[in-house]
């Protein structure tokens, strides 16, 4: 299985993603520059966190329209599996990918704490390694991490089971709606969150509870074309 | 020809900026202030002189990238 972990100027969390899956599954990544016109060779797609054009006029706006994101939705449409996290999930909404928008945190300030989430669906790629409800243990680095969407939207989410992640028990730190922390396209193909798994892969970070995702995406590829073809 | 941009968070969406500066006008005892709604404001600077296609062209920007419309609302002004 071959990973892309795309960079974007202010990227800063790239160098995490691509350690997680060289650390955690062992298996080929590559970091691609946003100018790139080519995915083709790879399976999963990593959009990390950082600050992608300094955030100028909205967090991932101008990113959203960086050429490889062409290369994206393509791949989006091929279903292969791509990954948003925290600036890569605020992309991943502008460039209409995933629904909603991600807006400043109810409390104003830049958060940088470990937070609790409940899998709220373990049924994805990206989560098939966990139980339903169980409660992990994954960081959170934001400060426009306050997810939204209209009432509309939350009955579609809630409809097709897209809601991947929430904020465990009454603990949600930005005000996000539904205390929604990641979602997943209707196919499921596609998954966005604002907490950080690729910090969480190993006890010396303070929790091994994001490992399990990247498992789950080998898992998940490795079903999809065969043991036999694993490398 | 220049254009005036102004982005919006909608009515309906929590400013948490705009809240926080009520607040502090209200502690510095500006007790009138209601709700305060911070945007953001943009200037161009366009090289055309047909107006209808002006705003035809702004309205585009605006719609794809100057504002995210899931959240914000725009207008634009123009002058010359």
């Amino acid at each position: 299985m071959k990973f892309a972990v795309l960079v974007f100027p202010g990227s800063n969390c790239d160098i995490d993603c691509y350690k997680a899956v060289e650390d955690t599954i062992g298996q080929k990544v590559d970091y691609v520059w946003h100018t790139s016109t080519d995915l083709s060779g790879y399976d999963a797609i990593l959009v990390p966190g950082g600050f992608s054009y300094g955030d100028y006029l909205r967090c991932g706006a101008i990113a959203r329209f960086a050429p490889v994101m062409n290369e994206v939705v393509k791949a989006a449409a091929e279903g292969k599996f791509i990954l948003g996290i925290c600036n890569g999930f605020q992309i991943l909404t502008e460039a209409g990918l995933l629904p909603g928008a991600l807006r400043r945190n109810s409390g104003m300030k830049f958060i940088c704490a470990q937070t609790q989430l409940e899998v709220a669906n373990n049924n994805t790629a990206f989560t098939s390694a966990y139980s339903e409800g169980e409660i992990i243990d994954i960081p959170i680095a934001h400060g426009e991490g306050n997810y939204y969407c209209d009432d509309e939207t939350l009955a579609q989410l809630k409809a097709n089971n897209q809601i991947v992640f929430r904020y465990a028990g009454d603990t949600n730190p930005n005000g996000s709606v539904d205390n929604i922390a990641g979602i997943s396209n209707e196919r499921g193909n596609v998954v966005g969150m604002m907490p950080h798994p690729e910090r969480a892969v190993d006890e010396l970070l303070g929790s091994a509870d994001g490992k399990r995702m990247f498992t789950s995406i080998l898992n998940a590829w490795r079903e999809k074309n065969g043991a036999a073809v694993n490398s | 020809m220049k254009a005036k941009v102004y982005v919006t968070i909608k009515q309906n969406v929590l400013d948490p900026q705009g809240s926080a500066v009520q607040g502090a006008l209200h502690t510095m005892g500006f007790e009138e202030v209601g709700k305060v709604r911070i945007g953001k404001y943009l200037e161009l600077n366009l090289n055309t002189s047909d107006r209808a296609e002006a705003e035809a062209r702004l309205t585009a920007m605006c719609e794809k990238l100057l504002a995210n419309t899931v959240v914000e609302d725009y207008r634009f002004e123009l002058e010359g």
